[in-house]
């Protein structure tokens, strides 16, 4: 299933290759051109018609991760977040070290070793180091090397009847989607660019470069965004629920999202019965913060699949929400098929 | 200039929702230059053809808003900020949407005032429930500021002077210049989405490919009580920027400024503006780098439903902007400020 195998795969930002190649493998035989960019990008093409419209979607690759930057006398392995990650959730986590998969555990000092003041704050990074089980410093250098990266341990599991918890949903569960719309037995007749990014979670750089190399009409991103519907959190302030359907975007930090996309959108759901909600947050920000910006700009939408807990070792999502993410963009690649562009 | 600056300040046109603004500034413009196109954002780029080096000049058309996100049961509705938004001096204020809906801005009930942010107000637009909300009102919508523009004496009090005084200065300029000839190409571009992060100038400059480029906006002024001390006043004439936060203005290009204005006897006065940003920023680092440099309109309280400035330095700005237009710019890179 594929989005076990990308929930479970290693790819902080930067060292993507390991989802690179499983993409790859899944989406080649059904694309007319599949290439990777000097950052790292995935880019497949399904060639249209001369002339026709190109129209980019775009999934990042990459996860928040930590990054191991100092190794101590006693071993124990020091690091620093690649991407946002809230401190507090980090302590006591399995993890694995590097594309060899080492295990290791987030260790701090123990409770009843704290002085009163600082049990009173939570764990800061700098409190925190990575226990791999090596006796010292020379053990741990013959397994681990400066620079690589670390993530959680969870795997994927169905929760309930209809959810699912993973790792990684943002944004694997993108990059789910858009491997089932390039693998799909049907054709439209322009040309979809498919780019499964690099580096979003540190600036959204490799959209910047793939989107300036590609230069689309029109781009999609499909994400996974923060639901907080949870206990504790107002109502006005959930920004996404799950089980509502796909997430569009209105705008968010570094994006104003295109109206004319963002209309087609909601007629196609509408018209296709198709469940959607607005997201409600303006934070964030997304691949589009780079590809609208890019060359004489490009007219951007992002669609999400709401997710709980996002950027912590284990989210949730709604599988219902998943399929009406790709019912959606199949929906709105038909439209683009019978209409042409929203503008 | 009056009429002028009054329909330019009190037309709708938040960032992301700039139609009804630069409607108003097309047909302004469209009888004074050659060609006017809108880009992939929304950008309005007015056209003077010529053979001379291609000379851009951005003033930004959209104003600070705020965005629907979210719509309780009893009608009311909650949103966030499209820019630099103060929630202390939005509390009373009304907004409007681009439908014409006009809400007024409430807070919750909260023990210190010091508490009040966003996420703590709400827009009531006088509906009794979602349902009636939702048919004014949608998540997403922006809204503006609304208000009236005045004049006492040689000042106006406005909302969105930032940087509908700019664009009055880039009309006004391309109306001063429409019958002369002149050298230079000039793409004179009304951007959008200046105030959440100088976008539009960004893929604009792209697009123009420019040999120089000028930005016409407003700056802070050190001259209002206990005032964070800068060397900026109201009626001191336009500044010339020296530094914001995203650019340094190149030295060659201050130096033409200067001697452009003392040679026209323009006053004006040098601005370091140590926090805010202009689209100088985005237009100086485009492709393979644009010298560039920034004419400011002083204005007082500015972001906030009163913004003031003086007329006489909206005047200057205009002349001084026709005199750096019409001036001879050489190619870039082989002496492109010889004059």
């Amino acid at each position: 299933m594929l989005l076990k195998t990308l929930t479970e795969a290693f790819g902080i930002p930067g060292q993507e290759q390991e989802i690179a190649n499983i993409l790859k493998e899944w989406i080649s035989g059904n694309c007319d051109k599949v290439e990777t960019d000097v950052l790292g990008n995935l880019i497949a093409i399904q060639s249209g018609k001369e002339g026709s419209p190109k129209v980019m979607l775009c999934a990042h690759m990459d996860e928040v991760g930590l990054m191991i930057t100092f190794i101590e006398k006693s071993g124990a392995l020091r690091f620093k977040p690649v991407g946002g990650i809230d401190p507090r959730v980090l302590v006591s986590k399995s993890v694995y070290i590097g594309r060899g998969r080492i295990p290791g555990v987030i260790g701090a000092k123990p409770i009843h070793l704290q002085k009163r003041e600082e049990a009173d704050v939570p764990f800061g990074i700098d409190d925190l180091f990575i226990d791999i089980g090596a006796k010292d410093k020379e053990e741990a250098e013959r397994l681990v090397e400066l620079g690589d990266g670390v993530i959680f341990t969870t795997t994927y599991e169905d929760l309930g009847t209809k959810r699912a918890k993973a790792k990684a949903f943002d944004d694997r569960a993108g990059c789910a989607i858009l491997a089932r719309l390039l693998t799909m037995d049907k054709k439209w007749s322009f040309t979809l660019q498919g780019v499964f990014s690099a580096q979003e979670e540190i600036d959204a750089r490799g959209a910047q470069v793939a989107s300036y190399r590609l230069e689309p009409d029109i781009a999609i991103v499909l994400e996974s965004t923060t639901a907080s519907d949870v206990p504790g959190s107002k109502k006005h302030l959930y920004s996404t629920m799950l089980g509502e359907g796909p997430a569009l975007s209105h705008s968010d930090n570094r994006l104003l999202a295109d109206p004319r996309i963002l209309e087609r959108l909601k007629e196609v759901a509408e018209k296709k019965n198709i469940p959607y909600q607005m997201r409600g947050l303006v934070g964030g920000y997304t691949d589009t913060s780079r590809i609208h910006l890019v060359r004489e700009g490009v007219p951007c939408g992002a669609v999400s699949v709401p997710t709980r807990y996002i950027h912590s070792p284990a989210s949730i999502i709604d599988k219902d929400d998943f399929e009406n993410t790709f019912k959606l963009m199949v929906g709105f690649l038909d439209s683009i098929e019978e209409r042409g562009l929203p503008f | 200039m009056k009429d002028l600056l009054k329909k330019l300040a009190e037309t709708f046109g938040p960032a992301g929702n700039e139609a009804q603004i630069r409607d108003v500034i097309r047909e302004k413009v469209k009888g004074f230059v050659d060609e006017v196109e809108t880009d992939a954002m929304g950008n309005l780029i007015a056209i003077r053809k010529g053979h001379g080096p291609r000379v851009m000049v951005a003033a930004h058309m959209d104003e600070i808003g705020v965005i629907v996100t979210h719509i309780d049961e009893k009608g009311f509705l909650r949103f966030s900020n499209i820019g630099g938004v103060s929630p202390f001096v939005l509390l009373g204020q009304k907004v409007i949407f681009a439908n014409g809906t006009v809400g007024s801005c409430g807070m919750e009930n909260l023990s210190e005032m010091k508490d009040l942010k966003l996420n703590k107000m709400f827009i009531d637009i006088g509906a009794t429930d979602r349902d009636s909300a939702s048919k004014k009102v949608s998540i997403g919508d922006i809204g503006g500021l609304y208000g009236e523009a005045h004049f006492i004496g040689d000042k106006v009090i406005a909302k969105s002077l930032d940087n509908r005084s700019g664009c009055a200065v880039l009309i006004k300029t391309l109306e001063n210049l429409a019958e002369r000839d002149i050298h230079n190409q000039i793409y004179a571009v009304f951007t959008v989405q200046e105030e959440v992060g100088l976008r539009g100038a960004k893929i604009a400059a792209y697009r123009v490919n420019p040999d120089i480029g000028f930005a016409v906006d407003v700056t802070r002024t050190g001259d209002t009580p206990e005032s964070p001390a800068m060397a900026v006043k109201l009626g001191g004439g336009p500044t010339i920027k020296v530094k914001d936060s995203v650019v340094l203005t190149h030295p060659l290009v201050r130096q033409f400024m200067i001697d452009i204005a003392e040679k026209k006897d323009i006053p004006y006065q040098l601005e370091v503006l140590e926090r805010g940003g202009t689209d100088t920023g985005p237009i100086h680092l485009t492709r393979e780098g644009v010298p560039s440099g920034a004419i400011s309109i002083p204005a007082r309280y500015i972001h906030t439903p009163s913004e003031m400035a003086d007329l006489n330095d909206i005047e200057n700005a205009v002349k001084f902007l026709v005199a750096i237009l019409e001036s001879e710019l050489g190619d870039r890179g082989t002496g492109y400020l010889t004059h």
